[in-house]
């Protein structure tokens, strides 16, 4: 079960503990297997958990070179 | 974030995929490891339409309720109920898995004890934080995306000597049953889709000798529609130029060292063990329990459990083949016939993951 | 199976199987054999009976009186009956707090009120501290006919139209109990379907609320009862932003979600439209879609089909097994 949903960060207090945004919807997260989390960040959370950061450079990137092949190929 | 289902996108990048895989010996046959990426490859109707452009999917050994023997099951069931005042905390997935002694869904709990079905281990620790009258046991099963969730839950409970907490452990490792898999050398397989969740946390070394020793290139992808088919495309350029490696698609949320934090927890906590795996057999250090130190926590030692890790399969179920991406799901005699949503013979048709599940849901 | 389990009561397999095994043929008779929601008696009356048992009591957008009554009222008018009168079987647990009683009575009075029925009969009893969670309520209907389920004059080109958006029950359920550690605006959708009714004496042909078991789990039952396919589509089927984060958030799949204030209809073709302009009239219909139609095309008779966000096509079958027991 790799379900992993990636979220903002709305609330993390000093025990890393905190809740992520989806669509609306808050969930409790625990934030103590990343660094240096704050709030408007963006997470991978999975079962409770964010995993990872959700690095939005990188993800500017892909979306770039996603709508690149869809050009090329009209 | 719609872009990554966005229609148009999703057809340019199998147009690129159909190009690509011209002059290539077909059907270029790549394996998915991981279960959600089975699903969203159904899901979206990506399956067939890579058969068009030329690539065969298999399913992979990536279930963690699929691969499960179903002694873990069986004993999840015994403790809920013969035991008098003892919640069993499970993810939802497990309670549908039928074995010879009933699933955890139909069971009927003992008296005063109970099934609770929970998001997130630290959801099991806080009833027993809450309720330190009952026994608490998390039925914590999947590979290395959940582990250190269970590791750091475990690491936590030790420090509020949570006497009342502990854990039915079901933990394996992704990259050894590839291995074993390849070994057997009875698939023929051209490249890997490696999962993304699971790299978050180990990163592409583990990979690597996939690349090195048997040279298959693989490609670690994010879990949208145009994840899988950039994985692909990246799969395809490394077959093309000779040069098996280990890419990152998802680049977004792996790091090529993974995660740091949650691998020095996990070495923290957990040991690696032999593990005894549905349809592959036992594959040495594939598995991990609680060391030593963590052993109150650890429900098989404290209740003494004897889990030997066999696994009983129904008499004709193929779903040992079928984690190996020997045979798909049609070719399995129960298949449809025997076995269906309904009334499921084995576990690759009662999780949400199986591919003999996600096989019947999204046939044409 | 020598005891009754949970599982029983969740409208998946094992309570279809129990009525099919155990109820039927115990009670052999033409009228129970339809199966609809309510009962068609001579001379003209619709008779049902639906118990509740929702855990928590309370939660956001409803509590159990207004889905003791509610729930009653939809299922005789998708079954083509004016709901007229209600029974009222209160069941309370001793030490049941008074003022959470007289909410609940206040919530029945009102939703009666505003699914014009009355009470008109009932009955108490209390038992012993830990003998029954707080409190249970069943509720029996008496409705006059208006006209009779036709799946029978379901053909290919009819149009599935659904009366609002998906789940919201079910979420609502979810965070009243605090599990999963969510936080959301969700309300229950739980309401009465009144408005549905001109419809019937308008030629629509059939109607189901979506309760237990979902859209998925309704159409895939009447799909087995026709010689056609439904096929839905996917981008039609109208959810709320919170439901579709919520339901991602936690992998269950929206389809299959109970709700308590949303039917499902088939319209004859030609009339469609129509119907769908009266639905949006009223405020509870106002998010109404048709999402599919009845088909011979595509796939074989008896299927219930979705096609995808990415135009692949997927199979749905009814709901083995219930997510989260005591939602209604």
């Amino acid at each position: 079960m790799c379900l992993g949903i990636p979220a903002k960060v709305v609330e993390i207090n000093d025990s890393n503990l905190g809740k992520v945004d989806y669509l609306g919807t808050k969930v409790k997260t625990n934030f103590s297997l990343v660094d240096t989390i704050q709030v408007g960040d963006w997470v991978i959370i999975h079962a409770g958990f964010a995993i990872a950061r959700l690095d939005e450079e990188e993800a500017k990137e892909t979306l770039d070179m996603l709508r690149e092949i869809a050009k090329s190929s009209e | 974030m719609k872009e990554y289902r966005d229609k148009k996108i999703i057809r340019a990048l199998l147009k690129r995929i159909e190009e690509e895989t011209q002059g290539l010996p077909a059907p270029v046959r790549i394996m998915e490891v991981c279960g959600t990426h089975t699903m969203t490859i159904h899901k979206y109707g990506l399956k067939i339409m890579l058969e068009t452009a030329g690539i065969e999917m298999l399913s992979g050994p990536g279930c963690p309720v699929c691969i499960t023997p179903d002694e873990f099951h069986e004993a999840a069931l015994d403790l809920v109920t013969k035991r008098e005042n003892l919640v069993l905390a499970t993810f939802g997935d497990m309670t549908r898995v039928p074995t010879g002694k009933g699933s955890l869904q139909t069971a009927i709990p003992a008296h005063d004890s109970l099934i609770k079905i929970v998001y997130s281990p630290e959801e099991a620790a806080e009833i027993a934080k809450s309720q330190s009258e009952k026994e608490v046991v998390f039925f914590g099963v999947g590979f290395e995306t959940t582990i250190p969730s269970i590791a750091l839950t475990v690491k936590n409970a030790a420090s509020a000597k949570l006497a009342n907490f502990s854990v039915l452990s079901a933990l394996w490792l992704i990259p050894p049953p590839l291995r074993a898999i390849l070994e057997a050398g009875e698939t023929r397989i051209n490249g890997f889709l490696y999962p993304g969740h699971v790299s978050v946390i180990i990163g592409k070394k583990p990979y690597e000798f996939i690349a090195k020793e048997y040279g298959i290139p693989g490609a670690i992808a994010g879990f949208e529609p145009s994840d899988i088919l950039l994985g692909i495309c990246a799969v395809i350029d490394q077959i093309k130029q000779k040069k098996p490696g280990v890419h990152i698609e998802y680049t977004r949320a792996v790091s090529p060292a993974g995660n740091p934090k949650a691998l020095a927890l996990m070495e923290e906590v957990l040991e690696e063990k032999d593990a005894c795996w549905r349809g592959l057999g036992t594959i040495p250090r594939s598995g991990l329990r609680l060391k030593k130190k963590y052993s109150g926590f650890d429900a098989e030692v404290k209740y003494g459990l004897k889990i030997s890790g066999k696994t009983s399969d129904q008499p004709g179920c193929r779903c040992g083949e079928v984690l190996k991406g020997l045979v798909s799901p049609p070719q399995c005699p129960l298949y449809s016939r025997k076995c269906t949503p309904e009334s499921p013979h084995g576990p690759c048709m009662v999780s949400l993951e199986g591919a003999c599940l996600i096989y019947y849901k999204y046939q044409e | 199976m020598r005891q009754v389990s949970l599982e029983l009561g969740s409208g998946g397999k094992l309570m279809r199987d129990f009525i099919a095994q155990h109820i039927l043929p115990t009670f052999k008779n033409p009228v129970l054999e339809h199966l609809w929601d309510a009962s068609h008696l001579p001379p003209g009356i619709a008779f049902t009976t639906d118990s509740y048992v929702v855990d928590p009591i309370f939660f956001p957008g409803g509590d159990i009186g207004t889905l003791c009554v509610n729930g009653t009222v939809n299922d005789l008018i998708v079954s083509g009956a004016k709901p007229q009168y209600l029974s009222l079987a209160l069941i309370l647990e001793e030490g049941l707090d008074w003022e959470d009683l007289k909410k609940i009575l206040n919530s029945i009075k009102k939703a009666a009120v505003k699914a014009r029925v009355k009470v008109i009969t009932g009955d108490t009893k209390v038992v012993r501290r830990g003998q029954g969670d707080k409190i249970y309520i069943n509720t029996s209907g008496v409705g006059r006919a208006v006209a009779k389920p036709r799946p029978n004059k379901i053909r290919p080109g009819d149009k599935i139209i659904l009366t609002g958006t998906l789940g919201e029950h079910t979420l609502a359920i979810l965070l009243a109990r605090g599990d999963f550690g969510l936080e959301s605006k969700i309300k229950s959708d739980c309401a009465p379907l009144n408005f549905l009714l001109p419809l019937w004496k308008k030629g629509v042909l059939w109607m189901r609320d979506i309760t237990r078991g979902g859209l998925a789990t309704i159409l895939s039952e009447l799909a087995e009862t026709i010689p056609y396919a439904l096929l839905i589509e996917e981008e039609k089927i109208p959810f709320s932003r919170a439901v579709r984060g919520a339901t991602e958030l936690l992998g269950i799949d929206p389809l299959y979600l109970a709700c308590e204030g949303r039917a499902v209809i088939i319209a004859p073709a030609k009339k469609a439209k129509q119907m769908l302009r009266e639905i949006r009239r009223n405020p509870l219909g106002k998010n109404a879609q048709i999402v599919g139609e009845v088909t011979k095309s595509i796939g074989k008779p008896g299927e219930l089909l979705l096609t995808t966000l990415t135009g692949g096509l997927r199979l749905l079958e009814p709901l083995t097994s219930e997510l989260l027991p005591r939602i209604c």
